[in-house]
Formats: structure tokens, C-alpha cells, sequence
């Protein structure tokens, strides 16, 4: 379990790191947090004959208030976030997911952008930016440009990020006025990749849902928004008629498959589950 | 693959102590410490990071080793559970470890300590379930936990002088 031999580059620039991924094309790979990459490595499961340590590019780090958004720039390790004021203050639901993600010597080192980049279909931030019509932005030769969340996570582990790419950070809008957050999640053990888990965000009125977005993870190959379920709840109030409704929607919203670790039919249960934590949770706010 | 690796350089303060060596590349921090320094307190269990054994502080916080390369820790400062036994930080840990039997092949136990260590300088009076939470990452197969949990939450109860 040793990975094969690579050089090591380490820039201190994004524009050193386009020309070394155009120098090398797809025998370079960037290197952020390490905490996925590291692994598919030693397992030989990658292979890369240059590595890029992008961990010199102090600018793509930290995060910063700008008028009705937030931007976490691409370094930004996980333990940043979970401790950040900011993010508890105007994006809650990031706050939330945050200490479900691995335990604290992997969020110590994990980034959001290799999060994002990684696009693993159990991962909580996906889901998270998907809910919150988040942006991300990708830089390339030709300049900067920005993909919304939804659009970003393309299939298993595929996204839009080109070759020659680079991910610099997530655009998140601050959460209006009247609207709440909900997150919940299904693993084994605390801090592993979940069986099933949903992110959930919404306008709550006394105690009418409106604008509901819910978006489930490890239950497809990409986030999967709910959009039956999220318009069943449209201007409901949260009661048990209309937790069945939307459970019920949820059926045309996702399938689930089998895996190691558990049948389509219990992570469909536990789909249905979640549903009713988040949408109770929402509701009491 | 047939292109030329080159070795660099990389210099830290272990423990401590300067040291420079050169290395590959492709070297991680626990192989590093155990095969060029000789520490050899760090563990390696799984290489993909998922048992905990190999945990060792970077700059302050702690990091699989396994899953940084050695080369990363360059300039940095790397204190390994040689270091923190040598300096007297965790005598009382080492001390609760052994009378609650909560190093029983020991497998582990490097790695559970410089978790703890952290945990207890972020949140000195943790709950047992926070004390859970924070070694959810650290695998242990022979005690079972509840040993551990008990000698930690001993060790808290102690510093805050109760
Ligand atoms: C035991 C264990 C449990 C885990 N559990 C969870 C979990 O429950 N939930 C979860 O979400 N994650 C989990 N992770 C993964 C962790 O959150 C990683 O930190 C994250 O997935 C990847 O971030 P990274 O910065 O470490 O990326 P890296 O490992 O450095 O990179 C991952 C991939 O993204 C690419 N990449 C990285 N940054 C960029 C960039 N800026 N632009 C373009 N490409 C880039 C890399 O080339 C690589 O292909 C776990 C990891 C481990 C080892
Ligand atoms: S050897 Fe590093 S986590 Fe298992
Ligand atoms: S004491 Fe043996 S693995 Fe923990």
C-alpha cells in the first residue's frame, strides 16, 4: 500500500498551476487536503507522474463576506468552516454538516474545494451547496467562470471541472430572511461516509413551508434534489398528512440502489425517516 | 512509467529537533518518522485513513500520517507521541491508560492519545459522548472502548482539579 513514484511541484501561484496542468495534462494532479486523494494513491487506484501540492496558494484560503454572499475560498480546510462565525451566522446548513464530515485529523486537513472537486456521491457539502443555490467558481487559462451547484455535479465523480481546471472557491448566498435550515444523516459510525443523508432549506411562516429544497446524498450518483417531495410541501403546514405526502412523493424523486452497506429498500426507509426529522426539525425551528 | 524521480529536501523540527534529510516524493509523514527517524511510536494500520494509528500533530494539530506526504511538512513543526511522553504533557493520560487497562496490545493507543490531547486543549470537560465523537476516527480492536472513555473522562475530572 505504498503509491508509485511521482515528482512533487509546489506553486504559489494559480496561474504557475495552469501552465504545470498544461505542461502535463492528465498525468498531473492537484493535490489539496489529501484526505481522498492520499488514499485512491497509496491503493494505486491513481497513478499521477506529477503531483501539484496547490497548499502554497495562501490565497485560495479563508472565507469572506461580500454584500449578500459568502465565498469560501478553495483551500479553506473543513475545521475553518465548522469553527467559523460567519458560516453559523448566514449559512447554517454548511455549519450543521460540518461535524459529519470524518473525524477531526481528516477535517483538520480536508478542503472544501476537494470536497467539491471530488464530487463523492455520500459527501455532505454537495448536497449542502445544491440546497443552497450556491455557485462555484472554476478557473482556467481563458479567466474565471461560475457553474451553479446544480449543474456542477454531472454523474459519479464527474463534474464540470475541465482538464486544465482549477476550483477556487464556492459562492454561498446568505440565507434570507424567514428561512431555516435542516440536515440529517444515516452512518454507521460517527463521521463516516452516510447510508443516506439530506440537506433541507426553506421559507418557514408560521409554520407554513415555502420555497422547500430538499437534496439527498448517497442515494444516486450526484446530489439528488427532491423536487416531488419539496412541492408537496409547498404552503403546508408540517403535520402528518403532509409528512406522508411528501414521503410518498419522495418515491418519484429517488432510487436507491443496493450496496455493502445496506438493501435500495431500507435506504428508500430511511429516506422516508429523514424526510420527517428535517421537516419537524424545520417546522420547530 | 519511465521519467526520473527526484529526491528532495525536507527539513522540520521533530520533537524538538532539527532535522534534514533527503526523501522521495511519494514518502508519507509516518513512513518518514518511523523509517528514516526511527520513531516508531506512530502506528501504520490502514494506509487510507480510516483506523487513526498513524496520528501525529503538524503545526499544532493532528493529521493522519498517512495521508500527508512527508515532503509537506517541510519547515513545519511535527510532534509525534515520542514527543509528547518525552516532555511530560501526557503523563497523567499514560498513567489513567494503564490503571483503567486501556491499552491492551497497544495497537492504538499512540494514536488515541494524540487525539485526546487535542480534544482535551479544544474542550477540557468533554461529556462521554463528545469524548466518542472526537475518537470516532481512531479504531481500537481490543478494549472495546468503554476502557478508554473511562480513563480519559478520569483524566478531565483530574486537570479541572476535581
Ligand atoms: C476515513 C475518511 C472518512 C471520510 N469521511 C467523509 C465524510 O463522511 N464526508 C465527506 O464529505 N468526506 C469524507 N472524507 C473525505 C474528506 O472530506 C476529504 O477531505 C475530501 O473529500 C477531499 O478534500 P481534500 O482537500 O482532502 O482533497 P484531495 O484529497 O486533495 O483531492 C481530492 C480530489 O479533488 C481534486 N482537487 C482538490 N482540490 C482541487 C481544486 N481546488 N481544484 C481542482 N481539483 C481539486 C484532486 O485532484 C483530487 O482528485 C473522508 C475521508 C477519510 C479518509
Ligand atoms: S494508518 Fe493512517 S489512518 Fe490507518
Ligand atoms: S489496545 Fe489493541 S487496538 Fe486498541
Amino acid at each position: 500500500m505504498k503509491p508509485s513514484a511521482f515528482n512533487y511541484a509546489k506553486p504559489s501561484s494559480v496561474d504557475e498551476v495552469l501552465g504545470l496542468l498544461s505542461e502535463h495534462g492528465d498525468e498531473a494532479t492537484i493535490l489539496a487536503g489529501g484526505q481522498s486523494l492520499m488514499p485512491t494513491m497509496n491503493m494505486r487506484l491513481s497513478a499521477p507522474s506529477l503531483v501539484i501540492d496547490i497548499n502554497g496558494l495562501v490565497d485560495l484560503s479563508g472565507i469572506s463576506s461580500d454584500g449578500d454572499s459568502l465565498r469560501i475560498g478553495a483551500l479553506t480546510r473543513h475545521v475553518e468552516i465548522e469553527n467559523s462565525p460567519e458560516i453559523a451566522k448566514h449559512a447554517p446548513l454548511i455549519a450543521m454538516a460540518m461535524p459529519s464530515i470524518a473525524h477531526p485529523a481528516i477535517r483538520n486537513r480536508g478542503t472544501m474545494g476537494g470536497s467539491v472537486a471530488m464530487a463523492d456521491p455520500a459527501a455532505e457539502l454537495p448536497a449542502c451547496l445544491c440546497a443552497l443555490g450556491a455557485e462555484i467558481e472554476i478557473t482556467g487559462s481563458g479567466g474565471a467562470r461560475k457553474v451553479a451547484a446544480t449543474d456542477f455535479f454531472r454523474g459519479l465523480y464527474d463534474t464540470d471541472l475541465g482538464d486544465g481546471e482549477i476550483l477556487t472557491a464556492i459562492e454561498i448566498p446568505k440565507i434570507s430572511a424567514g428561512y431555516r435550515s435542516a440536515f440529517d444523516e444515516l452512518a454507521r459510525r460517527h463521521g463516516d461516509y452516510a447510508m443516506c443523508g439530506v440537506a433541507a432549506h426553506a421559507k418557514v411562516d408560521g409554520g407554513t413551508i415555502s420555497d422547500l429544497r430538499l437534496v439527498f446524498f448517497a442515494v444516486g450518483g450526484t446530489p439528488v434534489a427532491a423536487a416531488s417531495a419539496s412541492a408537496a410541501m409547498e404552503g403546508q403546514s408540517v403535520d402528518d398528512n403532509s409528512i406522508a405526502a411528501a414521503q410518498a412523493a419522495l418515491e418519484e424523486d429517488i432510487s436507491p440502489f443496493d450496496d455493502l452497506h445496506c438493501s435500495a429498500t431500507l435506504r428508500m426507509h430511511y429516506a422516508k425517516e429523514l424526510t420527517k426529522h428535517v421537516l419537524t426539525t424545520l417546522a420547530a425551528g | 512509467m519511465t521519467q526520473a524521480i527526484e529526491q528532495i529536501q525536507i527539513s522540520a523540527i521533530v520533537n524538538g529537533e532539527k532535522i534534514s534529510r533527503m526523501i522521495e516524493p511519494r514518502l508519507s509523514l509516518v513512513d518518514f518518522l518511523r523509517n528514516e527517524l526511527e520513531l516508531t511510536g506512530s502506528h501504520v494500520g490502514c494506509e487510507h485513513g480510516v483506523c487513526g494509528a498513524c496520528t501525529v500533530r503538524v503545526n499544532g494539530e493532528i493529521v493522519r500520517g498517512c495521508l500527508m506526504l512527508a515532503i509537506q511538512a517541510d519547515g513545519g513543526e511535527i510532534v509525534t507521541i515520542e514527543g509528547e511522553s518525552d516532555s511530560g504533557e501526557i503523563a497523567d493520560l499514560q498513567k489513567a491508560f494503564h490503571e483503567r487497562n486501556a491499552a491492551q496490545c497497544g495497537f492504538c493507543t499512540p494514536g488515541i492519545i494524540m487525539t485526546t490531547t487535542e480534544m482535551l486543549k479544544n474542550n477540557p470537560e468533554p461529556s462521554r459522548m463528545e469524548i466518542r465523537e472526537y475518537l470516532s476516527g481512531n479504531y481500537c480492536r481490543c478494549t472495546g472502548y468503554e476502557a478508554i472513555v473511562d480513563a480519559i473522562e478520569t483524566v478531565a475530572t483530574e486537570r479541572k482539579g476535581g
